[in-house]
């Protein structure tokens, strides 16, 4: 029990268990899933769908946070992504060929991770704070999107370009394969490899690092560009899903609800670990918490208070300061914690 | 020995602490006579006037910052503090509350909002990031409970002080809040230069460790800080809400990043511990020069405002680099 209790995805599930709970009793319906056309619906099936660009974003992320770094400049990159995808498309002559889509793809994910190898250059070759090294682009990232698409909301007419955000692929969206296929692959090579391992070294002493014979730099350098990538894919996504750029509105606040996402999924920001299982999760979370707010009926003025809510308290529980300050035995009072903790949420 | 030498050094060369604060004041000069030469009419005394009245609740958003900042801290619940302060005192006017009592009620909000983040800051010890991000989303979620909607001021205490102007003599005039924002920067740079409260923020800053060791109240040094720039922001928001005569909800969005723009242009280490109030008064200016020459220049589009703010930033991380780095200091 003790040892569950301990586990430090413990509180993350906990969170996530009760919201989906509070679904269970608020909402018809809301674990049911249907198949329509050869394709999957639900609640569920939403979350996962709509919280996708979220999770790609958070997964870049906590990798950035594991060398003791952050990525402010991330929901620029997506507008940008998006903007410069589309803009490419509405020039083609057929919205709908496949090369010119792939191409208008492929030119938008180098330029993500040229603006990440920008990031990572500031860090790590000039030795600038990363949080104000990603200001730089979070600043004048918007102002870049916004002169792609010379101030406009470019709209396409692409039919392939639409299946990236909104298409369905073997009965699932095809942003759930996307995003399981990265997360396979960066499970694999930070968790089976030694990648993982040398970014956490990174993190916990860049210098120390450095002695040891790993090349820090280079680390950081991939690291930033990993999540300019990632941001890039979640930019497509969201452009694609409302087959527009809007380079004012795209991914804003994004960053912060990453940079959520991962603090939830216990990665500290101070780096030196990281749990991509959590980030998942804490994204999930914060996923989950939206369509709730939505499917109970809140008003949706008051997202932005729930939010509060949660955050502060999923914050607090995390805090062994707290945990050590408000109860001061560790095994029963915990129990009694989880109680409050939901009136306080059903009746807000 | 040494030491006299070090005096003499001392007093033939710039401190080194200096170099950042005279490298934005210099770039003001710059931009103001650059502006001279290629505008007509741009070279007036009334211009610089303008960016003081047009910027008077950023440049008091930003002095809160600043305190935050050399703390090494960071409070990203400013813009949403001065919407929610704009919101509350066009909805307060509204229901028929007196114009004062308003402006005191947001107030004391507005500290308190601040007090409350610094006491979860220390005491829990969860990072200021996080935890500013939860007043960012309080703040901006409180504004969209009371309305969604705009919500106009006609009140007459607040559309008097709107509509004032103290002259200055010549044809120079300023508004009340700009005023007002010139008192705040007076005030803060006597408590940050002269007071305990100020040393103790640069010793915090410093070495949050020293400083315990030290004997320093850490713990009510931090708090204040929050407090202070709580404090500020809702005294930023009754100016935007002079400025605009309106509460809105959207008001203010990402005003926290202009004020930490404005910091770091500066000279202000995000690090904490070393910086000047000066420094943010005159980034406040060099951010309102900017906005001001891209009006004048009239054909550039309002995002260039935000591409130059970042090329700005940068040049000036870039200087800090290079003057600060010392032994550190790593070649790009």
């Amino acid at each position: 029990m003790n040892r569950i209790l301990k586990h430090r995805l413990f509180w993350p599930v906990v969170v996530l268990v009760a919201l989906l709970l509070l679904n269970l009793v608020f909402t018809d319906g809301f674990f049911r899933i249907q198949m329509k056309e050869g394709h999957l619906y639900g609640s569920l099936i939403d979350i996962f769908r709509f919280g996708a660009p979220l999770i790609l974003v958070a997964t870049g992320m906590t990798l950035v946070i594991a060398t003791s770094g952050i990525d402010l400049s991330v929901g620029s990159v997506v507008a940008i992504a998006g903007a410069l995808a589309c803009m490419q498309i509405s020039d083609l002559s057929d919205q709908n060929s496949v090369t010119g889509v792939l191409s208008a793809v492929g030119i938008a994910l180098v330029l993500s991770v040229v603006l990440g190898l920008w990031n990572g250059f500031l860090v790590a070759g000039i030795g600038i704070q990363p949080i104000i090294a990603t200001l730089i682009l979070m600043v004048a990232g918007r102002g870049l999107a916004q002169l792609i698409t010379d101030g406009q909301i470019t709209t396409v007419q692409s039919s392939s370009y639409k299946l990236i955000g909104g298409g369905y692929w073997l009965t699932l969206p095809f942003g759930i394969i996307i995003v399981a296929v990265v997360l396979a692959l960066t499970a694999f090579l930070t968790r089976r490899l030694a990648l993982g391992l040398l970014i956490e070294s990174v993190g916990g002493n860049a210098e120390a690092s450095r002695l040891a014979g790993i090349s820090a730099r280079g680390v950081l350098i991939m690291v930033y560009a990993f999540c300019g990538l990632c941001a890039g894919i979640a930019g497509l996504m969201i452009s694609s899903n409302v087959s527009s750029a809007d380079g004012n509105n795209a991914g804003l606040w994004i960053e912060l609800d990453a940079i959520l996402a991962v603090v939830i999924g216990g990665t500290p920001l101070s780096g030196g670990r990281f749990s991509l299982s959590g980030t998942v999760l804490g994204a999930l979370i914060i996923q989950t918490l939206t369509t709730t707010i939505y499917s109970i009926g809140v008003p949706p003025e008051t997202t932005l208070l729930f939010k509060a809510l949660v955050v502060t308290i999923v914050c607090l529980i995390q805090s062994p300061a707290f945990r050590s300050k408000v109860f001061h035995r560790r095994r029963r009072p915990v129990a009694a914690s989880a109680a409050p903790e939901e009136k306080v949420r059903v009746s807000a | 020995m040494t030491s006299i030498t070090g005096l003499l050094d001392r007093r033939r060369t710039i401190p080194q602490k200096y170099i950042p604060v005279l490298v934005t004041a210099g770039l003001f000069v710059a931009m103001f006579v650059t502006g001279g030469i290629r505008y007509e009419n741009f070279a007036t005394g009334q211009i610089i006037l303008n960016v003081f009245i047009d910027n008077a609740f950023l440049l008091v958003v930003a002095v809160g910052m600043t305190f935050v900042i050399l703390t090494g801290g960071i409070d990203l619940s400013v813009g949403s503090v001065v919407a929610l302060a704009t919101m509350l005192s066009a909805s307060l006017l509204k229901d028929g509350w007196p114009a004062y009592a308003v402006m005191v009620l947001v107030l004391v909000i507005g500290g308190v909002l601040g007090l409350a983040m610094g006491a979860i800051i220390h005491y829990f010890e969860i990072q200021p990031f996080i935890v500013t991000l939860a007043g960012m989303f309080l703040a901006r979620g409180l504004c969209y409970t009371i309305s969604t909607e705009s919500i106009p001021i006609d009140n007459p205490t607040f559309t008097d002080i709107a509509q004032t102007r103290v002259n200055l003599g010549g044809d120079l005039s300023v508004s009340p809040s700009a005023v007002i924002a010139v008192v705040v920067v007076v005030i803060a740079a006597y408590v940050l230069h002269y007071t305990r409260l100020g040393r103790n923020v640069y010793a915090t800053g410093g070495s949050e460790q020293s400083a315990l060791l030290m004997g320093l109240p850490v713990a009510r040094t931090k708090i204040a800080v929050y407090t202070i720039s709580g404090f500020c922001s809702a005294l930023g928001g009754l100016l935007f809400a002079f400025y605009s005569l309106s509460g809105y909800g959207l008001s203010a969005v990402g005003m926290e990043l202009d004020a930490i723009a404005a910091v770091v242009i500066g000279g202000t280490l995000l690090t904490g511990g070393s910086g000047f109030l000066i420094g943010t008064v005159l980034g406040v200016l060099v951010l309102g020069l900017i906005q001001t020459i891209i009006s004048f220049e009239g054909t550039l589009s309002s995002w260039w405002t935000r591409i130059f703010i970042g090329m700005l930033l940068f040049v000036f991380i870039l200087l800090q680099r290079v003057f600060s780095g010392g032994s550190r200091r790593r070649t790009p």
